[in-house]
């Protein structure tokens, strides 16, 4: 069977693979998108975050025996403490001042990071077994799927659903929301704003941990796995607009689907197209597809 | 206050850097001189974006980078001779400036930084996979030629001299554009957007124009590198560049005149003296230089020297 001249197995594995990487951007950008409602600040740390957690999924299992299923549910809250001390040690600092110190803190944060690993690590990366339970695959027919990868998408979205559900349909969302409208207001109502902000800074790091444990049975564990990826899911974050959660997950998802055809079709332009796409929507819609207009 | 007029100030700056730059080669190894006077334009040329303007581009490395390959290009390929090759890319940077910004200002803050980095891969993509920038080897053996025909540059000093004078020529047209009118109707916007909207200035053709300006001079520098080193590479085009701008720019002060200077003499400097002795922690020293800055003193090194005799701080981005 053959799709536009493409031989079936081909064409589904790289939209397969779209499927996988707009995963990552999704979840990311939603990351990205709910550090940046809350605390103002473009967290240029968020590919490194990443990183840490695919690493630290490493180093459990290497160093201490520690499994996938758990790695999944420490990584992100090791990275989720670590998270923790950068907002009260420095980040709390920056609220007041203009958006682009939180950026520079942060991108110099993700350098010593990166540099960290590198040293330590090397750049070649390592490599993570996929659990037992998801390794092998299914012959659907028309393609053969891995159970892993498929497992991938699975996670990835009933994570962004959640955290969309948590956002727009709890009172918890409701507060956080009223937080980015107006923190005085709801710190008068009683709630602990400062706290509320840490906690988002946390979540959202976390986040970007538990896409790096999901990355690291699939792609190699190395230190620029994070700064590599944090460029083009910045790319996702312009043209989704980063006005909506559900924005940045459907952009997210699109976009690699987007980027996994553009593989079949023309394998040259794969590492442009997100940004070409970038252009394109930007002499159309300047504030994104989902944003509000500035 | 001070005795001195501005204009009188203008002149003794002027004067004591062309003297110490006269004097330099014959102290300092002129190499690393000049990469020092390459990075110290790149930084004046983004100084005078985000220092005065307010704007923060996180793709500098498009125009610096990209400007090497083309006057790398130009005068290796097709034998241009390095002043035309210098003009050359400066222009390119301008037109690719010209390009960027146009679609950069429509966004401001957080979102023109990332509009500007996702352009700024565009090209580094497009370098990568071009014929002539030689992927990842990069572009080499590319000749510094004879400047006019006449003085052959393969000699360190002369080709030393012939950069010092484009960096003097480069910065005094920044120094220049930032004491004049349309310098004034910049650091408007940059304190207050609105106000000067409101004043009936047209703020996206001023942004844009600051960023063409920007955009040649970084260029330029960048033009400049490829000559001095005979080569064009990958590693000029890449966002750790523009990283490395902004790290220059905010360690030797924002919106200052000497503080790129400084801030590239700074990170060179520790570059040159860093690198063959702790590897790449060099990559984590500069990420806690960018921290430190950013959390102790935002001024930048000029700007607290220049507040600790009681001169009015220049603000970078608002928010002192």
């Amino acid at each position: 069977m053959e799709i536009f001249g493409i031989p079936s197995p081909a064409f589904f594995g790289q939209l397969l693979l779209g499927l996988i990487n707009g995963s990552f951007y999704a979840i990311l950008s939603l990351g990205l998108a709910i550090i940046f409602g809350l605390l103002n600040i473009i967290n240029f740390a968020h590919g490194a975050q990443y990183m840490v957690g695919a690493f630290v999924a490493w180093m459990g299992f290497t160093w201490l025996g520690i499994g996938y299923w758990w790695a999944l549910i420490l990584s992100p809250l090791v990275v989720g403490a670590v998270a923790v001390l950068i907002e009260r040690t420095m980040l709390k600092q920056l609220y007041k001042l203009d958006h682009l110190y939180g950026l520079l803190l942060t991108f110099g944060l993700a350098l010593m990071a990166e540099g960290v690993f590198k040293n330590y690590f090397g750049v070649s990366g390592e490599s993570y077994e996929v659990p037992e339970l998801l390794q092998g695959g299914i012959n659907l027919g028309f393609m053969y799927l891995p159970i892993y990868r498929a497992w991938v998408v699975v996670a990835a979205m009933a994570v962004c659903f959640s955290a969309w559900y948590a956002i727009e349909r709890t009172s918890l969302g409701a507060t956080l929301r009223a937080a980015t409208q107006r923190p005085d207001l709801v710190q008068a109502l009683g709630i602990n704003v400062p706290v509320l902000l840490t906690a988002t800074y946390a979540v959202g790091a976390g986040l970007a941990a538990f896409a790096g444990v999901l990355a690291a049975p699939i792609m190699q564990v190395n230190p620029v796995m994070g700064s590599n990826l944090i460029i083009v899911v910045f790319a996702v974050v312009v043209i989704g607009g980063m006005g909506s959660i559900l924005g940045s997950i459907v952009t997210g998802l699109g976009l690699g689907v987007v980027e996994g055809l553009t593989k079949v079709f023309y394998p040259e332009a794969s590492a442009v197209v997100i940004f070409v796409v970038m252009v394109l929507v930007l002499l159309v819609k300047p504030a994104g597809l989902f944003g509000k207009q500035a | 206050m001070n005795a001195m007029t501005e204009r009188q100030r203008t002149f003794a700056l002027f004067t004591v850097l062309i003297v110490v730059g006269c004097i330099a080669p014959f102290v300092l190894y002129p190499t690393f001189l000049m990469k020092l006077l390459c990075f110290a334009l790149f930084a004046c040329a983004f100084n005078l974006l985000l220092g005065f303007a307010g704007l923060l581009s996180f793709g500098h490395a498009a125009f610096f980078g990209g400007s090497a390959y083309i006057t790398g290009y130009l005068c290796r390929d097709l034998g241009l001779s390095p002043e035309l090759g210098l003009l050359a890319g400066a222009a390119f940077g301008g037109v690719l400036g010209a390009l960027f910004g146009l679609l950069a200002i429509r966004r401001e803050g957080i979102y023109f930084a990332m509009i500007t980095l996702g352009l700024a891969q565009l090209v580094y993509f497009v370098a990568v996979q071009m014929p002539f920038t030689g992927g990842e080897d990069g572009m080499q053996g590319i000749p510094r030629g004879k400047l006019f025909g006449l003085v052959d540059l393969s000699n360190n000093i002369a080709m030393y001299f012939f950069v010092f004078a484009v960096f003097v020529g480069g910065f005094w047209l920044i120094h220049r554009t930032i004491h004049s009118p349309f310098g004034q109707i910049l650091k408007a916007i940059r304190d207050n957007e609105p106000r000067a909207i409101s004043l009936g200035y047209d703020v996206a053709r001023f942004k844009l124009l600051a960023f063409v300006i920007s955009a040649s001079l970084a260029g330029l520098a960048g033009s400049m590198k490829s000559l001095v080193f005979q080569l064009a590479s990958l590693a000029d085009v890449h966002w750790h560049t523009s990283g490395q701008v902004v790290l220059m720019t905010l360690l030797g002060g924002l919106g200052t005149i000497l503080g790129p200077v400084a801030g590239a003499f700074t990170i060179v400097s520790l570059e040159n003296l860093l690198a063959d002795k702790v590897g790449s922690w060099v990559e984590v020293i500069m990420g806690a230089i960018f921290v430190v800055c950013v959390l102790l003193f935002r001024r930048g090194v000029v700007g607290e020297i220049g507040a600790l005799f009681g001169k009015k701080p220049a603000a970078g981005p608002a928010g002192h």
